[in-house]
């Protein structure tokens, strides 16, 4: 097999179905899908559609019912708790909507925080790293804040930062705008357009936002448990064009 | 991730709630205080024995007339008239294991020197004390056999009885001294030698030769006790009981009646004084236990309340790579931490415990490098016994849930 052409992602007939006392609540219902490395995939659809299932499914947050998952070559559905621990911890940078940063934590500290279950990397080392992942997100000047003195926009970036900080094969960004408003969510767009770009990685956005997945170079969409629509962006948006030209009084 | 790392995300966790970590404390605290002083007054105990049993000499064996169980009315020790001086003179010469031998005829009386006056214990005793009891003076000598045949009013003066009455380091020896207004003159001054096992005042004591009390002050004929010291140490138990069976055959008892005297050696005198601080040890220990127990649950409860507040970190740490066990570890080392700090602060309240203790009711206390560690290792395992299931249902939470818990 070559490296350059092996799908970062690969997804054989997916399906996770949910026991809720007698009712069987089918999540997905057979995802077939192949993501190349540096790819920036927009996974779209209505609310209950399966998204949040299928990126915690990509995400080694949980196990498909049936069908495969290939992350980077390696079957990895069938792995143990602790096989998928690690593999969160190597390969894969979560955001979430609600940022999830720990309190009283600084933000250097929030971003430390994946090295630290990562075996042998050193004090100086984990400093290092991550004063490189704030400064790749612009917050290079904010090490040393706590969440609760960080704008909704920042404490954001402060979670991109984390996620990017041991260098995973792809970020996956759950719904990253859902607590921001439109200003703020076109820089945290930006900011993962010039990961995309500039370093290379792939990037996974779920969001049910149209304006938003137009961010990506690729949208999926779902409805009930499936892939019911894979096209290109045709008109891709631009943040840092469109940040430009934003009135400079809006800007924070 | 480093076990100081570990340690130190627990401090600074539990230094964020300081109110509510201090509360929590306290049952450990009170609980490791009391397992610190329970073992301190035993090891004291145990210390001040071992300490008495070496400045009386292993081999002591003490008679007293009367028995605490005597039928009838009951009587207290050397009260009763059941000891002769013949039956000592018996013992000394009838017994092989005996080495030394003193009877003994005690009174009290007012004392009077110069315009001080004390009122004390004089203990008539014969010349063979000092030895038994490997006891030497301070100035002068001990009373002669001269003394005791003639019934002479000489006096030895107790350390206490000495600075009572002429002052601390006067020598008082030629000195006359007034006892029951009659003159004795003062021949020796002991050293100070502290409680004895059943916790009279020894330095609180005038010696005078037992003849002299019989004679000159009580008019007795009979004596309270018999102070015998063994040939050597693992002859005491056999010579005790030699004395035991000669004083019956002495004293016509039949098969079946009790003793009208009591033989004792120094080690059952000693099991006596810790049957007191028993009582003592044997409550602080259920407080211990109880406090332990309520201090544990203590934890176990905090730590539930801080695993529900930080449901949304847990699912976090998970997601991004911490595993199950890494989890337990954390909340585990935090319970720990919380136990020992708790457990610090006991031993603290422990020493002021057991010095109070040493202070107002005067009984031995020995705080040791083992009673620490072993509070230690009582606080460290109740922090893992009740902080292991907190930690577990921590662990075992699902990091998709947790994520999402509001
Ligand atoms: N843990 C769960 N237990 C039962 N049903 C679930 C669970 N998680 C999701 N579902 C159901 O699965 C479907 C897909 O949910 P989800 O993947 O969250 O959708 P989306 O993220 O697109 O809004 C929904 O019908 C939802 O109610
Ligand atoms: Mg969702």
């Amino acid at each position: 097999m070559h490296v350059s052409t092996m799908p970062v992602i690969a997804t054989q007939d997916l399906v996770k179905t949910y026991h809720l006392g007698e009712v069987q609540v089918r999540a997905l219902r057979g995802v077939t899908v192949s993501l190349d490395p540096g790819e920036f995939v927009a996974v779209t659809g209505p609310s209950g559609s399966g998204k949040s299932t299928f990126m915690h499914i990509l995400g080694c947050l949980d196990r498909p019912t049936s069908g495969k998952y290939f992350l980077e070559g390696r079957d990895v559905s069938r792995l143990s708790k602790d096989e998928l621990a690690a593999i969160r911890n190597r390969k894969i940078g979560f955001v979430f909507q609600g940022f999830n940063l720990l309190p009283r934590t600084t933000a250097l500290e929030n971003v430390e925080l994946p090295m630290l279950y990562n075996g042998g990397v050193r004090t100086a080392e984990r400093h290092k790293r991550a004063r490189a992942a704030l400064e790749a997100v612009g917050l290079a000047d904010r090490t040393a804040h706590y969440p609760n003195q960080l704008s909704g926009g920042q404490q954001q970036r402060v979670a991109i930062a984390r996620a990017l900080v041991s260098s995973p094969s792809i970020i996956l960004a759950d719904e990253p705008t859902g607590n921001l408003d439109s200003r703020t969510s076109v820089e945290v767009m930006d900011i993962f357009q010039m990961l995309n770009i500039e370093h290379s990685l792939t990037v996974i956005l779920i969001t049910h936002e149209h304006d938003i997945a137009e961010y990506a170079t690729r949208i999926i969409t779902f409805r009930d448990g499936r892939i019911v629509q894979d096209r290109p962006a045709d008109s891709r948006r631009i943040a840092k064009r469109e940040l430009a030209a934003m009135p400079v009084e809006e800007s924070v | 991730m480093s076990v100081f790392m570990i340690f130190r995300i627990a401090f600074k966790s539990l230094g964020r709630n300081k109110l509510r970590t201090a509360l929590t404390m306290l049952g450990m605290i009170i609980g490791v205080a009391a397992v610190i002083t329970v073992v301190a007054l035993g090891q004291g105990a145990q210390e001040s024995i071992e300490t008495q049993i070496r400045a009386a000499g292993t081999n002591l064996i003490t008679v007293n007339a009367g028995n605490f169980n005597m039928g009838g009315v009951r009587q207290g020790q050397g009260a009763s008239n059941t000891l002769t001086v013949e039956d000592s003179r018996a013992i000394r010469h009838e017994i092989l294991g005996v080495q030394f031998l003193a009877p003994g005829v005690n009174t009290r009386a007012q004392v009077i020197a110069g315009n001080q006056n004390w009122q004390t214990r004089i203990q008539g005793t014969d010349v063979d004390l000092p030895l038994i009891r490997a006891w030497p003076a301070k100035y002068g000598g001990f009373f002669t056999p001269q003394d005791v045949s003639s019934a002479a009013k000489v006096a030895v003066l107790g350390g206490v009885v000495t600075e009572t009455l002429f002052g601390e380091e006067v020598d008082p020896v030629g000195q006359i001294i007034r006892i029951r207004n009659q003159p004795f003159k003062v021949v020796g001054v002991m050293t100070k030698k502290g409680q004895a096992a059943m916790g009279e005042d020894q330095d609180d004591a005038i010696f005078v030769p037992y003849t002299t009390v019989q004679k000159k002050l009580s008019g007795q004929q009979h004596i309270n006790n018999i102070t015998i010291s063994a040939q050597s140490a693992n002859q005491v138990g056999n010579t005790a009981d030699q004395i035991a069976m000669l004083l019956r055959s002495r004293h016509n008892l039949l098969p079946g009646d009790t003793d009208d005297f009591m033989v004792r050696t120094l080690e059952e005198m000693a099991s006596v004084r810790s049957e007191a601080t028993k009582t003592m040890r044997a409550l602080l220990a259920s407080i211990a236990g109880v406090s332990l127990v309520v201090g544990g649950i203590g934890i176990m409860n905090i730590m539930l309340v801080s695993v529900t507040e930080r449901t949304r970190e847990i699912g976090l740490r998970l997601a991004i790579g911490a595993r199950g066990s890494d989890v337990l570890l954390q909340f585990l080392v935090e319970a720990v931490a919380l136990s020992l700090v708790g457990g610090a602060f006991g031993i603290g309240l422990g020493f002021g415990v057991s010095n109070g203790l040493t202070r107002v009711l005067e009984w031995p206390t020995f705080v040791s490098p083992d009673a620490v560690a072993v509070a230690f290792g009582v606080a460290a395992a109740t922090g893992v016994f009740f902080g292991f299931y907190p930690a577990r249902k921590a662990s075992g939470l699902d990091p998709i849930e947790a994520l999402r818990y509001e």
